[in-house]
């Protein structure tokens, strides 16, 4: 049985803790129905206290709502939210095993015995951890502890999904391949989910739409491609991958900078800068590129290499490259960037 | 390590030993000799116990320090999970009073139930104002009960609080976004959780009420408990024999409690009996 | 929300409850020991003619308590922190054994070693009238405590490695423990000191026992007001019991904020 989810929506929601420290800015944040939000953003950005504030765990200041399906939630406690929250350190009883762990929402809420036990089986074979039935936590692996955590949440047919930072405790490779399967699960449910992460990998994998946070602000709300190509400020720009700069005058089309010339066809003058990410920087061949420099060290990653190229701009630029070929540092290199991928940005 | 250290250790902890072992080993053991020097050899501890007085002081022993036990753990269990979750202006003040009597001997205890509860007592003048009867309770069972609680409750309400500062708030946020009511987190998160604490604590409660002595002896001039009884044996009554065997058997099961306690807290706990 | 804050009142009442228990008869009994006729209480105005009674009549009681607390400290310096290094030297099965040994005396009521002492020591009168028989009981209750607070801060600090290095300069075993090990224990000394003259001016179940009418400790002359004297007397003389004691447990209570030690106790527990 799929279930839409709800449609969540944050209005003028700010959080000042006890202590006076301001976790949220006043926010405005509209989730679809059945729509995944991946919240992004270093740590202390206020992304957990947002989540937060979505399942009922935190209250907005004085003038914040919360709405679910057009309904105000912001009076009610998370106990009759009826959301399903994944901990990033997944919080499972200790003193249950994992199939009352599973059932424990349904236990709460007094389903009679046949159904529970239905319910709870449809759960484990869902997540397919059902041999795990009769363990104790402590018995349990990360990942396995995970889809406990994600059994649990989802057995009680919540409105919504919150998952705060799931996999964040795992090894890369288990993340990896969790992320693959909690992608899959998510695009079968169809159920509404806000993911909190600061790994922006992730939340470009799994988000339908990102909200980029710093400093209990929203940076960017935007689909990954947007997020990606087209960030809004410097602090998108920089924290979702890798970014490069060059400053420049602008003079007769083409901008010069320390080590060669941009074409630049879009107008203006004056000084300038401009930002690019390494994939859209070519390697040529001498005399085809308008910018030179000398390698200062490579990466090898095996279907592709980084380089990182000196004497362009002050600072030294990344490039991309899938070719083969084997860079020394010292080596000459000629580059050439895409005119249409160049970015300005006011900060 | 070399030869010459290790001299040495032995050196320091030669003179602790042979204090320990000459004013302790040693009396200990004449005191189990002693208590099977009765008529009947061995058969002293076993007939000692079964005599009416003694079953009833060891059975009074028992409920009380059973049923203080429980009034305890729930009592300072309550206002201990309080005061560790919630901060406000003079908590550490509160902390501070609660934890005060800790250092009051059994005398002092009791002369605090005596001021509460003695003919002069406070409840007393209370009920006396609001009914014109004095209650005046400190010398019966209930005044045991009050000293009791008195020197309990300090007691567990650290080891409860030091426990709660450890739980792991996401369990009961968990609970709650599965929609737990708050008696449902409290039964099935908060009280789990504790449980290692309480069993401690209440083990070392149980073992202290068993042992207690000074308490006793300030208020109890008519019921009888076990350490009081020993006492009588052996100042009023000259049966020596008696009073080491009962002494021995009151010694285990305070020892037994308190080891209770160690397993349970898993660390070396050590309660004044 | 409206339900939340009603819990929060009714616990933190019955919290203020359980605190007043505790302490309002503290506080009546210091009134009481400062006002002229307890009967009729503050207005028959303050006086400090009960604490004088209390010095004239218990004053020996005073001092012997101090005489034993203090000699008691010295027989745990003495006895207990050599033992303590080097059990914390030699972590091992012996090591615990000791320590569980040790602790007996605080594990079984003072009654049952106070008899054993008695029964067995009893016959040499000199000893047997003496307040060093007192001692004796004190000492091995207290004990424990100093050996657990020492051989507690020798853990946590790696003792072993810093008298290897010590070893490597050229120091001898005396230069050693006078020059790394005393002033690395130091804090453990400190508390274990403040919980042992605590625990021995507060110690009456042993010493019940073991006392006689010419060695008796404050906590025993309370025994004896509190039963043969009026009121105002003995919550005078609990408010000298009071006076000598809280300056120690504030003592301790700074002491464990500021530094950590680890397994230090920060509290100390008389015998009920």
């Amino acid at each position: 049985m799929t279930d839409r989810g709800v449609a969540i929506r944050l209005v003028a929601c700010a959080k000042t803790f006890a202590d006076g420290t301001r976790a949220v800015e006043p926010i405005d944040l509209e989730i679809h129905a059945g729509e995944t939000v991946a919240v992004l953003g270093p740590s202390g950005c206020g992304k957990t206290t947002t989540l937060r504030l979505i399942a009922g765990l935190e209250s907005p200041d004085a003038g914040g709502r919360v709405l679910f399906g057009g309904a105000d939630v912001t009076g009610i406690p998370i106990e009759r939210r009826n959301v399903g929250m994944v901990f990033q350190t997944y919080a499972l009883f200790p003193n249950m095993t994992v199939a009352e762990n599973v059932a424990y929402g349904l236990t709460v809420r007094r389903l009679d015995s046949a159904s529970l036990r239905e319910r709870v089986e449809e759960m484990l074979a869902m997540m397919q951890i059902g041999e795990l039935r009769h363990r104790r936590i402590d018995q349990l692996s990360g990942g396995q502890k995970q889809r406990v955590a994600l059994a649990r949440a989802l057995a009680i047919r919540p409105r919504a999904l919150l998952l705060d930072e799931p996999l964040t405790a795992l090894d890369a490779k288990l993340r990896e391949g969790l992320r693959v399967e909690i992608d899959a699960l998510l695009r079968r449910l169809g159920m509404t989910t806000v993911y909190v992460t600061h790994d922006q990998a992730e939340a470009m994998a799994l988000g339908d739409r990102i909200v980029v946070m710093s400093h209990g602000r929203v940076a960017q709300i935007g689909r990954p491609r947007d997020i990606y190509f087209a960030p809004a400020n410097r602090f998108v720009a920089d924290f979702v991958g890798t970014m490069n700069s060059l400053r420049g005058v602008i003079r007769d089309g083409t901008i010069e900078v320390k080590g060669g010339r941009i074409p630049w066809r879009r107008g203006g003058s004056g000084e300038i800068e401009v930002l690019f990410r390494p994939e859209s920087v070519t390697l040529v061949e001498p005399g085809n590129g308008p910018l030179t420099g000398r390698v200062l060290s490579s990466f090898f990653l095996g279907d592709r290499t980084r380089v990182a190229v000196e004497g362009i701009g002050s600072t030294p630029l990344i490039v991309e490259t899938g070719a083969a070929r084997e860079f020394q540092p010292g080596d000459n290199v000629h580059l050439s960037v895409d005119p249409e991928a160049l970015l300005v940005l006011d900060r | 390590m070399k030869e010459q250290d290790r001299l040495y250790l032995i050196l320091f902890v030669v003179p602790i030993l042979v204090f320990f072992a000459a004013f302790f080993l040693l009396p200990m053991a004449r005191l189990v000799a002693i208590g099977a020097s009765g008529p009947g050899g061995a058969a002293t501890y076993v007939a000692s116990l079964t005599a009416p007085r003694h079953l009833r002081a060891l059975g009074s022993s028992l409920v009380l320090s059973v049923v203080v036990t429980i009034v305890t753990l729930v009592g300072a269990g309550v206002a201990g999970v309080f005061l560790q979750r919630h901060g406000f202006p003079g908590r550490s003040v509160l902390v501070a009073m609660l934890t005060f009597p800790l250092a009051f001997p059994g005398v002092v205890v009791g002369f605090m139930v005596i001021m509460l509860a003695g003919r002069q007592g406070l409840i007393g003048e209370v009920w006396a104002r609001a009914t014109g009867n004095r209650l005046v309770f400190a010398y019966s069972m209930a005044g045991l009960f009050t000293g009791y609680l008195y020197f309990s409750i300090p007691r567990v309400i650290l080891t409860i609080m030091a426990s709660a500062e450890k739980l792991d708030g996401s369990l009961e946020e968990a609970a709650r976004s599965l929609g737990a009511g708050p008696w449902a987190v409290l039964r099935d998160v908060l009280i789990p959780g504790l449980r290692p604490a309480l069993v401690s604590a209440g083990a070392i409660c149980f073992a202290t009420s068993m042992g207690a002595f000074g308490t006793a002896f300030t208020l109890a001039t008519e019921i009888e408990v076990l350490p009081m009884t020993i006492y009588t044996e052996f100042t009023l009554r000259a049966n020596i024999a008696v009073a080491a065997a009962l002494s021995i058997i009151l010694g285990v099961i305070t020892w037994a409690g308190l080891a209770v306690a160690r397993t349970a807290a898993g660390s070396t706990v050590a309660a004044a009996a | 929300m409206p339900r939340r804050s009603l819990a929060f009142r009714l616990q933190l009442g019955f919290t203020l409850l359980v605190s007043a228990f505790l302490v309002v008869p503290v506080c009546m009994s210091i009134t009481a020991g400062l006002t002229a006729n307890y009967m009729q209480g503050v207005k028959s105005g303050l006086t400090l003619r009960w604490v004088e009674e209390v010095w004239r009549l218990y004053r020996e009681t005073i001092f012997l308590s101090l005489a034993i607390a203090g000699s008691c400290l010295a027989a745990n310096l003495i006895l207990g922190v050599p033992a303590a290094y080097a059990l914390a030297r030699r972590p091992g099965r012996l090591t615990r054994l000791i320590e569980e040994a040790l602790v007996l005396p605080v594990a079984i009521p003072g009654l049952a070693t106070a008899l054993a002492l008695i029964l067995t020591y009893g016959v040499y009168r000199p000893f047997r009238t003496s307040w060093t028989f007192i001692l004796a009981g004190h000492v091995l209750f207290t004990l424990p405590f100093m050996v657990r607070s020492v051989v507690a801060v020798l853990t946590s600090i790696d003792l072993r490695t810093l008298e290897e290095s010590a070893r490597s300069l050229g120091a001898s075993f005396a230069q050693r423990f006078a020059g790394v090990v005393l002033p690395n224990c130091r804090g453990g000394v400190l508390a274990g000191s403040l919980m042992v003259v605590t625990l021995s001016i507060g110690e009456f179940n042993m010493t019940w026992m073991l006392h006689t009418p010419l060695t008796r400790t404050l906590p025993v002359g309370l025994a004896d007001s509190y039963a043969s004297m009026r009121l105002e007397i003995g919550s005078a003389y609990t408010i000298v019991f009071f006076f000598m004691i809280i300056p120690l447990l504030v003592a301790m209570q700074l002491l464990a904020r500021p530094r950590r030690q680890a397994g230090a106790r920060r509290t100390v527990e008389s015998a009920p």
